[in-house]
């Protein structure tokens, strides 16, 4: 599967490509970016200067003054105005910290709620065939934990790493300016701390891909099990299950280990170099001292460049981490935007206003792999034509997997069509805008589905208009009206994850109360009332015939008696349409619809006592 | 009992005292690496230890170069001991001594680097080795866990429990361990040796000491809290696009993609609120950090330079001091970041504990009396059902159906009440009845699902609560209502029951639940994958492969409720014909709401409101002429009238 693992893509350090198309976030706050930059200046020049200032004070204080070559009140006296230089040092650098922060934090935090609000919007317009393959877990890091790393480049990584190479920048500066040959001596360590950072990369990096690896299969693991726990407990899978996880865990545990290894090696070897750089200013520069070419408070100073030196290096991984972290998940965010979202709204489209409800489907062919020329074998639908007049109820019937649910979603335009067309009141669909299209349509899907908030919430959605006396009506037309008045807090009853206190048929009906109460143009019954009992299935035709005589309905049913009513009854067979026509004529055309009706009806018809139907031993036409 | 609405029962927060007290529940887990425990602490000891020596060799250059009479002043016992080595070879203003020392520092450093090797790997390894233990611990404890417990919580509340609680519980017993370790040596050791340089220097330096923690703390505390903010922020963010992209199919249905970028816009907005208000803190807080240790230098640099000049201590000592500070920098910091660690490890292992701490309601029988069973039993066989079902009186509550309040809501009415039904081993039994009767919950009760009261449920003469949970449901094969599919392949599905079942049985299976037909048109066969949940099955495919899954465990019992809902009537028919070889060794329940599925059955029981109204055989029924027989007329009647 394509998208199965992208956790495991490890992105570069940098990719010139992401980097400026993440700049192009950060555009409309660009003046905030520049004065953070500026401030990065300011803390490298701050930080250069501290240990400067031991130097100043130890060479021409307190040496002197050591060695008598200065008066102890002077030496005092210079002593405390190089203190409170360097204590306005410490309170520039405070602020030059604290405004950096809030800025560069602040401009981030922009930037990212306009990259989730992007992503949450792309994902409402990409096509289902990216959900069908796409775990849900999966998407909600895009959004999450994705934009978060995003956020943990820009807040400390960038910031902190231009801090750092300007502070570097200006040590080096300093350190040849004050004597070139320590300068040099000191950086002579640096080409080792390169090498040692680069192999430890090289271990860590593994280490690290496997970590995010494993940490998403736990994850998307426990998250599958917790929601199917009941399967796997009725299932005897609980061993089985730990076994699975255990492999996951200790994949996790071993990757984690490899890293601390890593780690535990890396820290103490820098930490090493460093004093390795101090052990050389001391023995080259102590000759020179011993010499009085150098004064020992430059040593001192070297000592302290030296060790601050090194630790941004030391952080170096870290934020390696971070801007590889950041880089994987931009990739990632932007190749989700860079799906593209085929269904969208013509530049013009058309006007879509009290339709008639006339459907169409012109030799349609389609397959769920999207591919312009699928195998044979993947067509689901092939050729299928039909003309629904307005007002007219159509019944779909046909073996289940023969393409009736299909049929409706390419309606509603959930999938785009490979060849032929559909078209509503004679105008192609693709000509609407889908969200215009849908608006017509009340669709009751075959798997209910709830939300998590109230029934009434659920009824209404998001759509503005609807009360809730329309809410407790539509619920009534359904046949929850008794068990809705025993509930104590009535329609706003919570409803938990997916409904789960609720029987089945109490979900399915909920979702039927939600489309009678959006009054749509057009009504599209998918199995709408298969786990529901016959009592309430007929006071719903009723409800169906007072509120829908005159509207188009389309409706499927695997339950005979509930079509034969229909107006036209559409047969689905082997992903092609078969036969249509009234139930009369079909019965009389004697092909499959005749059969699965003599079929069902067998045993009432002996009992009836009316002649045996046709040989139903014959098996039904196979797929050509 | 502590519960709320039918929903969900927001567990009750931990006190500080009970979540401190939750810590204490790490030491089992610790206990099995005791030896590792104390190896790593041993190595932070001996780390502390050379790390108290690089300052003194570069003071000890310091003061040669500078001309100074002493490698160092007196430093106590143990810092005589540990200056033993250079103090013979000290010379003022001698290279030799120089190189010396440079060579000493180097080799100490390395010794240093070597403990610092150690207590990391051993320290953050076992950290690691506990939380692989507790991570399957938990999954261990969620797997026990009855459905009362996930109707209760939300499955992202109990992962983020195992996700983001665990991590900050495993800080405590890594990074929280090292380096309160590391910290409570370093520190020791250095102002040990510190005050022998100069005591009154030390006082000062380490005055900024105290601050940096109270400042670390203080900011740590608000920090955290408004962290748990934006985690909380967080989940609500997530869940919101959970639901969206769960419930795609029916909000695009809806066009609701408007009201849905309003809705989101809303938690967006509060997540940024809540991220402003911890910058503003953490915009102040790491400057803050930076000029307090700052000023322990300027310290340093000020107050050291008088004592130098004033002849108190050596320039070698001011160094010395400098370095001790540099490397006390961290600890400082630690000091309070480590509380911070324990702090909010405490509050995680309280919600960690909220799923280890819960008890199954329905509750295996213990292994002893399992043991005694099977001795009685004669030999290791274990007990099998034969699969007699008795209902004795049986009324029962949904136990998550209580009020706001806690109490049950106006005595609320039973689901079912007063069953009393004998199944013999074997036999059909069909149920019928409106939705939301009760038949579902019939059906959960005889697979222990829910806890029916004790004594009111019996298998083969057996309280079900007598058999060992696994016995019982290895001998169920069940059909629920609501197909859950993994995403796995079909095969790996329909397997799920009987781990490494040979291939022709899984045919057999499908064949059986006439899927083996829509098999034949996968590309990939038995090899297909079927997305979430069986996203990229069809209605029917799913609920076909959810009864494969039952009929390949070649169960006692068959339960399938409403199992044919999705599966048109020529397709119901066969498989109906098949299961019935199937069926004739095994007591069946059949749940369904069509007349012409359910009457062949051995028995037929009407279930209206919880109540058993009827039962007896179609015929039987059919002259009673009661529910059923409406029910039969109604579905003969819509036929009827079509014909007529
Ligand atoms: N999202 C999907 N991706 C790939 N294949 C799919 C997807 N949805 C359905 N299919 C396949 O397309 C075929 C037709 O499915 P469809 O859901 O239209 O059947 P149906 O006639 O509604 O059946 P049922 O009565 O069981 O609901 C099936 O073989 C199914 O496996
Ligand atoms: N977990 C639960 N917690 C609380 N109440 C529940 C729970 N599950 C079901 N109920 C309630 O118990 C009643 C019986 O539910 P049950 O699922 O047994 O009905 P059913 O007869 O199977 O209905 P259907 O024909 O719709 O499947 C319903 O009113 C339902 O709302
Ligand atoms: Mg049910």
């Amino acid at each position: 599967m394509s998208a199965q693992h992208e956790e495991e893509k490890l992105g570069k350090i940098y990719d010139t490509r992401l980097v400026r198309r993440l700049g192009g976030y950060f555009k409309p706050y660009w003046k905030r970016v520049t004065v953070a930059l500026a401030i990065s200046f300011a803390v490298a020049g701050l930080s250069a200067a501290m240990p400067y200032l031991f130097h100043v004070g130890i060479d021409y204080a307190i040496d002197p003054v050591v060695h008598h070559k200065l008066a102890l009140g002077a030496g005092l006296r210079l002593l405390g105005w190089v203190s409170l230089a360097y204590l306005a040092a410490l309170v520039l650098s405070f602020a030059a910290l604290y405004g950096q922060v809030l800025i560069m934090q602040t401009v981030g935090q922009n930037v990212m709620y306009d990259l989730r609000r992007e992503i949450f919007g792309h994902m409402q317009k990409l096509p289902f065939g990216y959900f069908d393959h796409t775990p849900v877990g999966r998407l909600i890091t895009r959004v999450t934990t994705d934009v978060n790393a995003l956020n943990d480049l820009f807040a400390s990584g960038v910031v902190s790493m231009l801090n750092d190479a300007f502070v570097l920048v200006g040590f080096v500066g300093v350190m040849l300016w004050l004597n070139w040959r320590l300068a040099l001596l000191t950086l002579a360590v640096l080409p080792l701390i390169m090498g040692v950072t680069w192999v430890f990369r090289g271990y860590v990096r593994d280490a690290d891909r496997r970590i995010r690896v494993s940490i998403a299969r736990i994850n998307s693991f426990l998250q599958e099990h917790i929601s199917g726990m009941s399967v796997v407990q009725l299932f005897n899978r609980e061993r089985k299950a730990r076994e699975l996880f255990e492999e996951r865990n200790r994949a996790y545990l071993e990757a984690y280990k490899d890293a601390i290894m890593a780690y535990a090696l890396f820290y103490p070897s820098v930490e090493f170099l460093a004093f390795l750089a101090i052990a050389l200013v001391f023995w080259y520069g102590g000759g020179q001292v011993l010499t009085g070419a150098v004064q020992i408070g430059i040593l001192v100073a070297f000592m302290q460049y030296a060790q601050r030196f090194f630790r941004p290096i030391q952080d170096l991984s870290e934020k390696f981490n971070i801007m590889q972290t950041a880089m994987a998940s931009s990739e990632r965010i932007f190749r989700l935007l860079d799906e593209p979202a085929p269904v969208l709204a013509p530049a013009q489209p058309a006007r879509l206003a009290g339709i008639r409800g006339e459907i169409e489907f012109r030799n349609v062919w389609f397959s769920y792999r999207n591919a312009a020329n699928p195998a044979e074998e993947d067509w689901v639908l092939r050729d299928v034509s039909f003309h629904i007049h307005p007002g007219e109820m159509i019944a779909v019937v046909g073996h289940t997997g023969a393409g009736k649910t299909t049929t409706i979603q390419l309606l509603l335009r959930f999938y785009e069509i490979q060849r032929g067309q559909i078209l509503l009141d004679g105008v192609d669909i693709r000509q609407f805008d889908p969200l215009d299209l849908r608006r017509h349509f009340g669709v009751v899907l075959q798997d209910p589905f709830l939300f998590s908030g109230t029934i009434e919430s659920n009824v209404r959605l998001g759509t503005e208009g609807i009360d809730s006396a329309r809410v407790g009506a539509a619920l009534r037309e359904v046949g929850l009206g008794p068990w809705i008045d025993k509930l104590p807090n009535g329609i706003a009853t919570p409803v938990s994850e997916r409904g789960a206190t609720f029987s089945v048929g109490q979900r399915q009906l909920i979702s039927f109360a939600r489309a009678l109460a959006h009054r749509p143009e057009i009504l599209i019954l998918d199995e709408a009332t298969s786990s529901v009992d016959t009592q309430t299935e007929l006071l719903i035709r009723e409800a169906l015939e007072r509120m829908f005589s005159g509207r188009t309905s389309i409706v499927i049913a695997h339950r005979l008696s509930t079509v034969q009513r229909a107006d036209r009854i559409l047969v689905f067979h082997r992903s092609r349409l078969r036969e249509q026509g009234t139930h009369q004529q079909l019965l009389a055309l004697g092909g499959i619809y005749s059969r699965l009706y003599q079929l069902q009806y067998r045993d009432q018809e002996v009992r009836v006592g009316s002649v045996a139907g046709p040989d139903l031993s014959a098996p039904l036409p196979a797929s050509d | 009992m502590s519960a709320a609405a039918p929903t969900i029962a927001e567990p009750r927060a931990a006190t500080r005292r009970e979540a401190w007290r939750s810590l204490l529940k790490l030491l089992p887990y610790l206990a099995r690496h005791k030896k590792g425990v104390a190896a790593g602490l041993l190595a932070v000891i001996l780390m502390g230890l050379a790390g108290t020596l690089p300052p003194l060799y570069i003071g000890a250059i310091v003061n040669s170069l500078s001309g100074h009479k002493h490698a160092m002043s007196r430093l106590g016992p143990l810092g005589d001991a540990l200056m033993r080595f250079l103090v013979p070879f000290y010379r003022p203003s001698d290279y030799r001594t120089v190189l010396l020392c440079c060579v000493l520092l180097v080799a100490v450093i390395a010794i240093k680097g070597l403990f610092s090797y150690i207590s990391r790997w051993v320290l953050i390894g076992i950290s690691r080795d506990v939380e692989y233990d507790l991570r399957d611990g938990l999954l261990a404890h969620l797997l026990a866990l009855d459905p009362e417990f996930y109707v209760r919580n939300r499955t992202g509340d109990l992962m983020s429990r195992a996700t983001n609680d665990l991590s900050s519980v495993r800080m405590v017993l890594g990074p929280g361990l090292m380096y309160s370790a590391n910290t409570i040596v370093t520190m020791l050791l250095a102002i040990l040796l510190m005050a022998r340089l100069s005591p009154a220097l030390t006082l000062w330096v380490l005055a900024p000491v105290p601050v940096v923690a109270v400042v670390v703390q203080f900011f740590g505390r608000r920090i955290h809290v408004l962290y748990e903010k934006i985690q909380a922020m967080l989940a609500v963010l997530s869940a919101r696009v959970q639901e969206n992209l769960t419930g795609m199919r029916v909000l695009r249905a809806y066009a609701q993609e408007p009201a849905e970028m309003a809705a989101f816009d809303q938690p967006n907005r509060q997540y940024v609120a809540r991220n402003m208000e911890l910058i503003t803190l953490l915009a102040l807080f790491m400057p803050t950090l930076q000029v307090l240790t700052g000023v322990t230098f300027l310290l340093v640099l000020w107050l050291g330079g008088r004592l130098v000049m004033l002849d108190r201590i050596s320039l070698g000592a001011l160094v010395a001091f400098y370095t001790y500070m540099a490397q006390l920098v961290w600890p400082m910091i630690a000091l309070g970041w480590v509380t911070n660690i324990f702090q909010r490890g405490a509050a995680s292992m309280g919600r960690l504990d909220y799923i280890l701490a819960a008890t199954p309601r329905i509750r295996d029988v213990t292994e002893p009396e399992a043991a005694a069973e099977a001795e009685a039993e004669a030999g290791a066989r274990k007990p099998v059902v034969r699969g007699e079902i008795e209902f004795r009186h049986l009324t029962f509550r949904y136990p998550t159906t209580l009020s706001r309040d806690g109490h049950e809501e106006r005595e609320s009415r039973p689901v079912l009440e007063d069953i009393t039904l004998k199944i013999p081993a074997g036999s059909v039994i069909a149920i019928v009845g409106p939705t939301g009767s009760g038949k579902s919950t019939l059906a959960a009760l005889i697979a222990r699902l829910w806890e029916a009261p004790r004594g009111t449920l019996l298998i083969d003469g057996r309280p079900v609560t007598d058999w060992p949970l696994g016995a019982l449901r290895r001998a169920i094969g069940f059909v629920p209502q609501d197909t859950f599919l993994f995403s796995d392949t079909l095969s790996g599905n329909i397997a799920l029951g009987v781990p490494g079942a040979p291939l022709d049985r899984i045919v057999e299976a499908a064949e059986v639940a006439g899927l083996a037909g829509d098999v034949a048109d996968f590309p990939q066969k038995y090899e297909t994958l079927v997305g979430e949940r069986g996203i990229t099955l069809s209605g029917g495919q799913k609920q076909r492969t959810a009864l494969a899954r039952a009929v390949a465990r070649d169960p006692r019992i068959l339960i399938l409720d409403d199992a044919f809902a999705s599966v048109d009537s020529e397709t119901e028919e066969r498989i109906l014909e098949r299961l019935e070889s199937v069926m004739r060794r095994r007591t069946t329940i059949l749940i369904s709401h069509r007349v012409s599925t359910v009457r062949r059955a051995d028995r037929i029981v009407v279930l209206e409101h919880g109540r058993v109204v009827e039962q007896g055989t179609h015929e039987e029924l059919m002259a009673h002429g009661g529910a059923y027989a409406e029910l039969y007329q109604k579905q003969l009647l819509e036929e009827e009238l079509e014909r007529a």
